[in-house]
């Protein structure tokens, strides 16, 4: 059972999508998995044969667990691996390698993520007996005592949990530094205008798109803005998926990646991100999205926010912000006129990169949105 | 048909494209003259999806400048019939 996300504990395997004996490639879906998140397709991270299922439809599978037993496809070199690590390292997750700690007389073994998670959630580990044949307590241990301590919670209330833990996490541990800015954006309103003007309704590009667009480019050369911080290190992403607050209806909040959102074009993001919104608000979106986002843009214009003071989604290093897009009066040449603008903000881990660094990283942003066609 | 039953005829596809988008969109408690934004949770990838369904369920293109007219039920039902629908 994958992490889907650095917040779950556990999940209910709700259907398979493959049977034994099925060849899979690479990003495959080969399972449906529902958490607090909804229901997630589970992709699978290389080329394989499925050799057997092991958990049937409807159980509840603690991460960590196996799911399924996978074979080399034919023709393969040798690897032994199951479907169960996701690709992204997520600080919740138990590298198979990790020692546990050692432990003096009377108290438990448990390894160092089972006792981060056992932390974070309030469990006494010496209250539990460990799964492993030596009795090490592991990281799915901690998600069965957690599910003891509350089952069955309501949907809602258990986005709500993950909302707030999260939320707490990052207010605790993460010193931010923000700033703003406000970027002129009628080249970039015009431009986008004559665009989705000539193209499908399918292929229309909201601005929220080009906000997500010009953040993902300008991580180019900013690359202490995306990754993850874990363990007092810092660890630049390799790829840039941007991941994008959506607002459910009815309350709650998730910000999946947009996958590849420097490397593709803008034609490919737009049916992309309608895509991933439509499926997001009706609850289904994939593993690789969930817990794929390296930074993620949040966008409050719709109801008229101007400016967004954001907060860091741990254990991302960055956010940024975008407000409305309104017309104001902007001075220009000793002249002022009225032009459309956007209050950018952004919040930084001061433990990864400094005030200066956030400057040029938001003129960089504002520049892309200034010259549309570099989008 | 008569001209009652058509123009109820368009008014719940509508509404019936409306609520797919938005399920918080209800008939009853929506005031057909005020905007949606000032109704329920609306935002521009809802505005793009309601583009897209009437789109879908009338077969007319709809111009992104024409999205303002969009605005209301009572706009939208207009707009409608002014394409013809």
């Amino acid at each position: 059972m994958p992490a889907l996300g650095a917040d779950m504990e556990a999940g209910i395997l709700t259907s398979w999508l493959v049977q034994p004996g099925a060849s899979v490639s690479r990003g495959d879906v080969i399972a449906t998995v529902e958490t607090h998140k909804g229901i997630i397709d589970v992709e699978i991270f290389h080329d394989a044969v499925i050799e057997r299922l092991l958990v049937e439809t409807g159980t509840r599978v603690p991460v960590g667990q196996p799911i399924a037993l996978l074979r080399d496809p034919p023709g393969a070199r040798p690897a032994a691996a199951l479907p169960s690590a996701s690709s992204t390292p997520m600080p919740a997750q138990e590298a198979a390698a990790e020692p546990p700690e050692k432990s003096p007389a009377g108290r438990p073994r448990i390894s160092p993520a089972a006792r981060r998670r056992a932390a974070e959630l309030g469990i006494d580990p010496s209250t539990l007996a460990g799964s492993q044949p030596d009795g090490t307590i592991r990281l799915a241990d901690i998600g069965q005592a957690a599910h003891r301590a509350s089952p069955a919670a309501d949907p809602r209330a258990q986005m709500r949990g993950v909302i707030a833990a999260a939320m707490a996490r990052s207010k605790r541990e993460i010193p931010h530094y923000y700033l703003a800015t406000t970027i002129p954006m009628d080249a970039a309103l015009d431009w986008l205008a004559t665009r989705n003007a000539a193209v499908t309704i399918e292929q229309r590009i909201v601005p929220t798109l080009l906000f997500v667009r010009a953040t993902a480019l300008a991580l180019g050369s900013f690359p202490d803005f995306s990754g993850a911080y874990t363990d007092g290190r810092h660890a630049p992403a390799p790829e840039v998926h941007v991941g994008v607050a959506i607002a459910l209806r009815g309350g709650g909040l998730v910000a999946p990646a947009l996958r590849h959102t420097a490397t593709r074009s803008l034609d490919e993001l737009a049916p992309a991100f309608l895509d991933l919104v439509n499926r997001v608000r009706s609850g289904r979106v994939r593993s690789s999205e969930v817990e794929g986002a390296m930074i993620t843009v949040t966008s409050l214009g719709a109801q008229g926010v101007e400016t967004v003071f954001p907060v860091i989604y741990p254990p991302q290093v960055a956010i940024v912000g975008f407000g409305a897009v309104h017309a104001q009066p902007w001075a220009d040449g000793g002249m002022i006129g009225s032009r459309r603008v956007v209050h950018a903000s952004l919040a930084a881990d001061h433990r990864v990169s400094d005030g200066h660094r956030g400057a040029l990283f938001l003129q960089k942003i504002s520049r892309l949105l200034q010259e549309p066609d570099q989008l | 048909m008569t001209v009652h039953s058509k123009d109820s005829d368009l008014r719940t596809r509508c509404l019936r494209v409306l609520h797919a988008v938005a399920p918080d969109a209800e008939e009853v408690s929506l005031d057909p003259a005020l905007p949606l934004r000032q109704q329920i949770d609306f935002d521009s990838m809802d505005q793009l999806n309601v583009a897209l369904g009437l789109h879908r369920e009338f077969g007319i293109d709809i111009p992104e400048q024409d999205y303002p007219k969009l605005a209301s039920l009572d706009g939208m039902l207009d707009y409608l019939g002014q394409r013809g629908c």
